[in-house]
């Protein structure tokens, strides 16, 4: 078994078009870290001074993870992660 | 090209003047691959600002998975200017991230009169399209 990661259409370039990808880890850190060993530049795209970058969401199972422990949040096989890009604008 | 029925276009404006001054959001979804708006979603603003707007996050989960599950996808994001032109503004352009819906912005800066326009942003590029409203 392993962690199902979800990627919005936007991220795909990073996965060869792949909407689902799979990791390990113990944590989310931990998970983005094996992931851009595959798929090199992905890590850039979420992770921005040590924490999630501002703009985009990610999910683990059904929970925001900035509502658990960010980066540290703990997961493990057979759960899912999906990153979603926040829907926001502005003047 | 936009092609939007009517009952969808004047669900997006009555939702931008209910909410005025703050930024009106929301969804319309469709059939995955049809490119035709079917579903209006108003989306609660989590900033609730008349110059900002976001979706919040856990809504936006479960509206993506429930479209994800009806095997739609969003077609349309839409969202109001209050004050400003009914045009895509910076931070709108650098925060556009589904590059493969029409981004329809509506402007209530005056009423009764709403602006309604139709942009694809993609890769930071604005590019407008006409919208064709059908009964």
């Amino acid at each position: 078994m392993a962690i199902e990661v979800r990627i919005p259409t936007i991220l795909r370039t990073y996965t060869d078009g792949a909407k689902q990808v799979e990791g390990t880890g113990a944590t989310l850190d931990e998970l983005i870290t094996d992931l851009e060993q595959r798929h090199g530049g992905l890590r850039d795209r979420l992770v921005e001074g040590g924490g999630l970058r501002r703009f985009v969401n990610v999910y683990l199972n059904d929970e925001d993870v900035r509502f658990l422990a960010g980066l540290e949040t703990p997961v493990r096989d057979g759960d899912t992660v999906t990153v979603l890009p926040a829907v926001a604008g502005g003047i | 090209m936009l092609t939007i029925s009517r009952k969808l276009y004047d669900q997006i404006v009555a939702h931008a003047r209910a909410d005025h001054p703050d930024e009106a959001c929301g969804v319309l979804a469709g059939s995955a691959g049809s490119d035709r708006p079917e579903r209006f979603i108003a989306m609660l603003n989590a900033a609730r600002s008349p110059t900002f707007y976001e979706f919040d996050s856990t809504e936006q989960f479960r509206v993506w998975q429930e479209m994800e599950d009806r095997d739609e996808e969003p077609v349309v994001i839409y969202h109001s200017h209050t004050a400003t032109e009914a045009y895509p503004s910076r931070t709108d352009i650098s925060l556009a991230a589904v590059p493969d819906a029409h981004y329809v912005l509506v402007s209530t800066r005056d009423e009764p009169a709403t602006e309604f326009r139709s942009y694809r942003i993609v890769a930071g590029m604005v590019t407008e399209e006409p919208v064709s409203v059908v009964e």
